[in-house]
């Protein structure tokens, strides 16, 4: 279990280009942290840096627990940013049930996760037949199918309607509210309480 | 179900799914073999001494053509981003993948050039060899392909970069291959031929996933 973050230092450096550094911040059970900052400031790096996809150039990223660092990445946290890595000519069925069982769900997470997002009707469209909310909600659905601890979104509202950023605001509260984590990189204010930590200022 | 098995089952309904499977790679492998003929002329003594090696030349070629696929639409959708972060690694899941390859249009490959070398003349007697350089050759080469795929990620025209990179690195399987079936068709048997290859396709099993890894984090990076 991932127990709090902490962001050390960090520098990302994308080819020439530094795009940040000295950036330190922390983040513990139930807390959600709001990226912000203009276009190209760093944000989905960060994200991508704390994953693991993207080596820092300086500085640390450290999560709290007994696991070691790879299986805690492994293990315990969601990645899901703009490119959602859905396959638009299957269904939305068969790359719910692959995102989700590669996430270690069973068959009850992924009937609880076609519940929660409403997608039941969608289930057996093609990937490409979906507007860009149904896509996120699609996309999103890893998160209940699959529970861990830290959430990384990149703009999770950006697509959705008030209705739906709404009912993804409550799934955020509650999975604060059970020990959770979410770290978001956002223009619009989060629909849940959070501190905001600003790149690239 | 363990996630190697759920990437599996993935990976061979996507390479059915939009592209047809096996069926492309068929018809070029079809096409080169039928063509091949026409360039050097019908009597049919000269086709039958060169058949095995058509047959086993043409499979090297044919099984360059999906690989762009094989990488490449997951790095850019995102997919491989979800994959590396999952629980079993990269280099199992690369492996995964080029076995996945392998399955889709290597063993279809490999069940075809029997018939190739026979429509064009070969013995009878050699369609064993065949059978049996196409099918370790072929796992070889999805292997192999697999790294020029991975290694070409993120770059315009992979496509062609893909054949350039891993032609040569096709060579000594070529050469082991076309031993087996010269040595076969003497009736020296094409054992130790066989068994280079056999041996070439192991190393490359074993060690091409490493490297397919370390490319893929190169590009994710």
């Amino acid at each position: 279990m991932i127990s709090g973050l902490a962001v050390e230092d960090l520098a990302i450096r994308r080819g020439e280009r530094l795009l940040f550094e000295h950036l330190s911040f922390a983040a513990e059970a139930g807390e959600a942290v709001a990226l912000v900052g203009r276009n190209g400031a760093g944000k989905t790096s960060l994200l991508r840096a704390v994953a693991g996809l993207l080596r820092p150039a300086a500085g640390t990223v450290r999560f709290g627990g007994a696991l070691d660092i790879d299986e805690a990445r492994a293990a315990d946290l969601h990645l899901i940013g703009h490119h959602d890595g859905l396959k638009g000519g299957r269904t939305a069925r068969e790359e719910l049930a692959f995102a989700a069982r590669w996430c270690g769900a069973g068959d009850a997470g992924l009937a609880r996760a076609a519940e929660a997002l409403d997608l039941g009707r969608l289930l057996d469209l093609e990937v490409r037949k979906l507007s860009a909310g149904q896509r996120r909600r699609l996309a999103l659905a890893r998160l209940v199918a699959a529970p861990r601890t830290l959430w990384l979104l990149d703009e999770p509202l950006a697509p959705l309607d008030s209705v739906w950023r709404e009912r993804i605001g409550s799934l955020i509260a509650d999975h604060l509210a059970g020990g959770g984590m979410l770290l978001a990189a956002v223009h619009d204010p989060l629909p849940v309480p959070a501190r905001a930590v600003e790149i690239g200022a | 179900m363990s996630p190697l098995l759920v990437l599996l089952r993935r990976e061979l309904a996507l390479a059915w799914g939009r592209g047809g499977g096996p069926l492309p790679a068929l018809a070029f492998y079809a096409g080169v073999t039928t063509l091949l003929p026409l360039a050097i002329g019908p009597e049919p003594e000269r086709l039958a001494v060169i058949a095995p090696g058509i047959a086993w030349l043409a499979l090297a070629l044919a099984s360059l053509l999906s690989l762009e696929r094989m990488f490449e639409r997951d790095f850019e959708d995102g997919a491989l981003d979800l994959l590396a972060l999952g629980g079993p690694g990269l280099e199992a899941i690369c492996a995964v993948k080029a076995l996945a390859q392998w399955l889709a249009t290597g063993l279809p490959l490999a069940f075809a050039a029997p018939v190739a070398a026979l429509m064009l003349g070969a013995p009878v007697a050699l369609a064993p060899t065949v059978l049996l350089c196409a099918l370790v050759g072929g796992l070889a080469f999805a292997f192999v392909g697999g790294l020029g795929a991975a290694l070409t990620l993120g770059s315009r025209r992979g496509g062609v970069l893909i054949a350039v990179i891993v032609l040569p690195l096709f060579a000594p399987p070529v050469i082991f291959g076309g031993g087996a079936l010269s040595q076969a068709a003497s009736g020296i048997g094409g054992t130790s031929g066989l068994l280079l290859l056999c041996g070439w396709a192991a190393a490359a099993v074993a060690l091409s996933p490493l490297a397919m890894a370390a490319a893929c984090r190169n590009a994710l990076d």
